[in-house]
């Protein structure tokens, strides 16, 4: 790369190669696909810079409110894909306040002006209207991927907008966002010219779809690789959508229930049989262990399995897990118990995450036998095993140490022990020494979340040692400043803290002032901050924005409150756009 | 939450509400209007504020303001609470549920509850001139007056509670005319019976939905008995 050549000029006298064309630049970038290696190659010089932000075609933003979007559509006016992301992580509990922002609509409005070639976007934790949509269908000639996650704000009608208008769409990819049913038959809106649907996914909508449209859809769609349907798919309905497209690769199929019959099984036995290609299944399947052999014949491709919604149990449910051989991802609910997960041990090699949710996460007793057993058996046995997720309610020091012990290459590790400052429930000790081992045994670490009962001494290790991590979620954890400080003092790439309710002051934020402009953002709710450290802080940073944020849902007047005011919600992130203009009244920007 | 030690009726009954029961604060059920002994305790299924933690940021009224702030939209906390609720000295320490806690993300809470299996029971709630309906959760109460707080809650516009016994189970009325609200619901097999009859479990077992009637449309109902 970079040595003049056949582009260039004529042989005999090839420009240096700092004064070559931006275009060579621009397809040597190319083959640069990490945004952080291209980000990396702009910071070299001016002419690097130019050639790179020209010809950038994808585009993350993690935080939308890190940088205007004209600033974003100016900067890198050849994007093709973006992908914007709003409110902070803790908005998925119910931490943040309804009305904080994270509108999509102004980047939607930059983009429509700025990206007339957009082909692909993406919103997460954002708030999308149904103008949104219809600008999107409206704008973009050559639209083709439009995937939200966790938003919320459009309805049926915009979706209409979208099948109506995106002539050349491929992705309809739509993941646990909160859709207002207006009863629009959005579905019928696809014109039946359409045929280039790739991805459709609407496992969330909550309203009814007309069963004839949708075969209809599916059957031109030839090259349909993705359905996942929602809950008012009925099961024989099910069967003629796979027999309408036995390519398929990923499959959600939405309520996965009925009685028992013979024909019906039958139907789904052979419709199942037909769809050699499939590998990725989910589905919110009730409690009809019948039905279960129907996909056996799909078992042995399946790669990816998600009953996270599944009611399912018993033996079963580890019958038909444990045929499974080729899995590299499962999510289950904690229903399928510390037997279920040794057999999964045994069964799926090749497992590379695993995710175990709480089918009760209310009930403090736990009615269910899933323990520290589970994870033990399946990090001892599952080579590959780099990202786990595990709701539980009883651990120990003994097994943490052991699955650090078997599994370095945790690359994620996020337990969640459901009663807040549980001990390990043998020594009644702190699980300091548990979750420090996990952190300098896995070098690789770029996620961690840690509960139970813990000191400042778990943080003193993770400060130490997690040099990789780069998002870490505190809860309900730590004794004193120290604690806080560690983690801000160490942890060189961290990226994202998220912390609630542990007794963490002034001081440590003061102090790592600077730490937080080479981070992301910062959360803290339910500590000990006070409002005179977060005006110090906004004093001290002015590239940081500080969002002071009460309890109660109502305006305060931040200017009548005294430094000692204490602050409930603090979220601290950095901005190249200077304070936002659009905070509810119930947020307030120190 | 008031106590009456902080509030006195120093107004004459306007429109039929009955102040020494009732005080208006921002907070939940169960929060003391004492800073200091505040706790944060929140429903983990709805967005409603915690209990307000620190001092400038509780918003209560006194009762000399209370009339004039009688038909503001705002939760009006009950009197009657669940004794386990005043034993809990402090926030970290305290049974209750906290807000977001454990983290499980809003879509697959209320997933979770519709699978119907361990027990939901989302059943919409209509009151005569309210503008839109409600939904509520049947299985999440313990009781008739666990729900009739809930509902107290969803419809705190236009409802108030009167008559509150020492169960705690009072009457829903009007929070401008004062009219009561006769409770009804829809059972398995379509026919509209009056809330309270039947044991709790039974009634959430066949209630499909709820209609809070206004006393003039309900004359073929059964009166209620006041034990209830």
């Amino acid at each position: 790369m970079g040595r003049g050549g056949s582009r260039a000029a004529p042989a005999a006298a090839a420009p240096p190669w700092h004064a070559l064309p931006d275009e060579v630049w621009e397809h040597a970038f190319s083959f640069l696909p990490a945004a952080s290696d291209r980000g990396a190659a702009a910071g070299a010089c001016r002419s690097w810079l130019r050639a790179e932000r020209r010809s950038r075609r994808r585009l993350s933003v993690a935080n939308c409110y890190a940088a205007s979007p004209q600033d974003a559509v100016e900067r890198f006016p050849a994007v093709r894909a973006a992908e914007v992301k709003g409110k902070p992580h803790f908005a998925d509990f119910g931490l943040v306040p309804h009305a904080w922002g994270a509108a999509a609509a102004p980047w939607v409005a930059a983009a429509a002006d700025g990206w007339p070639l957009l082909e692909e976007l993406s919103f997460k934790r954002m708030v999308v209207t149904d103008e949104c949509l219809e600008m999107i269908a409206a704008s973009f000639r050559n639209f083709q991927v439009l995937r939200l996650v966790s938003c919320e704000g459009f309805s049926t009608a915009g979706l209409a907008a979208i099948a109506a208008g995106c002539r050349n769409l491929r992705e309809l990819d739509l993941q646990e966002n909160e859709i207002e049913d207006c009863s629009i038959h959005w579905l019928s809106l696809f014109p039946e010219s359409f045929t280039s649907l790739v991805t459709l996914n609407f496992s969330c909508l909550e309203g009814d779809v007309n069963i004839n449209v949708l075969e209809r859809l599916v059957t031109r769609c030839r090259n349909l690789k993705t359905l996942k349907l929602n809950n008012s798919i009925p099961l024989d309905k099910l069967a003629s959508l796979l027999r309408k497209a036995p390519q398929i690769v990923e499959l959600g199929t939405g309520k996965f229930s009925a009685d028992y019959h013979p024909d019906l099984f039958a139907k789904l036995e052979a419709a199942f049989a037909g769809c050699k290609s499939l590998r990725r299944l989910s589905g919110a399947w009730d409690s009809v262990p019948d039905y279960l052999p129907a996909f056996y014949c799909v078992c042995e491709g399946l790669t990816s399995l998600n009953l996270s919604y599944a009611t399912i149990r018993g033996p079963e449910l580890i019958k038909f897990i444990s045929r499974c051989k080729n899995l590299q991802l499962l999510w289950v609910m904690d229903l399928i118990e510390d037997h279920g997960l040794a057999a999964v041990a045994s069964s799926c090699n090749k497992l590379q995450e695993l995710r175990v949710f709480p089918s009760d996460p209310f009930d403090p007793a736990g009615q269910v036998s899933l323990t520290e057993r589970g994870l033990v058996d399946v990090s001892a046995s599952c080579p590959m095993l780099e990202s786990v997720l595990y709701f539980c309610r009883r651990m120990t020091n003994e097994a943490l140490i052991t699955i650090a012990k078997n599994r370095p290459n945790f690359t994620c590790f996020r337990l969640c022990i459901i009663e807040p400052h549980t001990p390990d429930y043998i020594t009644h000790q702190p699980l300091d020494a548990g979750f420090s081992a996990i952190v300098e045994s896995c070098k690789g670490l770029t996620r961690f979340s840690v509960s139970g009962l813990l000191t400042d001494r778990v943080f003193k290790s993770i400060g130490a040692h997690a040099d990789r991590l780069e998002m870490l979620s505190i809860a309900f954890a730590g004794n004193s400043d120290l604690g806080l400080h560690y983690i801000l003092s160490g942890c060189k790439s961290l990226k994202k803290l998220e912390i609630r309710d542990c007794p963490f002051g002034d001081k440590p934020l003061l102090a790592n002032a600077a730490k937080l402009e080479t981070m992301r953002s910062l959360w803290m709710s339910s500590c000990s901050l006070t409002l005179g450290a977060c005006r110090q802080l906004a004093r001290k940073m002015p590239r940081l924005s500080v969002e002071v944020m009460n309890d109660s849902e109502r305006a305060c007047p931040l200017d009548s409150l005294t430094d000692e005011s204490p602050v409930d919600k603090l979220y601290v992130y950095r901005t190249i756009a200077g304070p936002r203009s659009d905070t509810p009244s119930c947020v307030q920007i120190v | 939450m008031s106590t009456s030690s902080t509030n006195s009726a120093a107004s004459p009954a306007v429109s039929g509400l009955d102040y020494d029961d009732t005080a208006l604060t921002l907070a939940l059920p169960g929060s003391s209007a004492d800073p200091a002994a505040d706790r944060k305790r929140a429903h983990a299924d709805h967005d409603k504020p915690p209990s307000p933690k620190y001092a400038p940021f509780t918003f209560s009224l006194k009762h000399e303001s209370s009339a004039r702030h009688a038909q503001l939209l705002m939760v009006i906390t009950l009197r009657t609470v669940p004794t386990d609720l005043d034993a809990a000295p402090c926030a970290t320490t305290c049974r209750a549920r906290a807000v977001g806690w454990p983290p499980v993300r809003a879509y697959r809470r209320n997933a979770l509850r519709e699978e119907g299996g361990a027990g939901c029971k989302l059943v919409k709630v209509a009151v005569d001139g309210a503008p839109y309906l409600r939904k509520v959760d049947l299985a999440a109460h313990d009781g008739y007056a666990a729900l009739l707080r809930a509902l107290h809650a969803m419809f705190a516009s236009c409802l108030a509670v009167r008559g509150a016994g020492a169960d705690g189970v009072g009457r829903l009325v009007d929070s401008a005319t004062g009219a009561e609200y006769v409770p009804t619901y829809e059972d398995k097999d379509g026919d509209w019976m009056l809330v309270g009859d039947v044991p709790f479990k039974m009634f959430v077992d066949s209630c499909k939905r709820i209609r809070l009637m206004k006393s003039s449309e309900a004359v073929n109902l059964s009166p209620r008995s006041s034990s209830q």
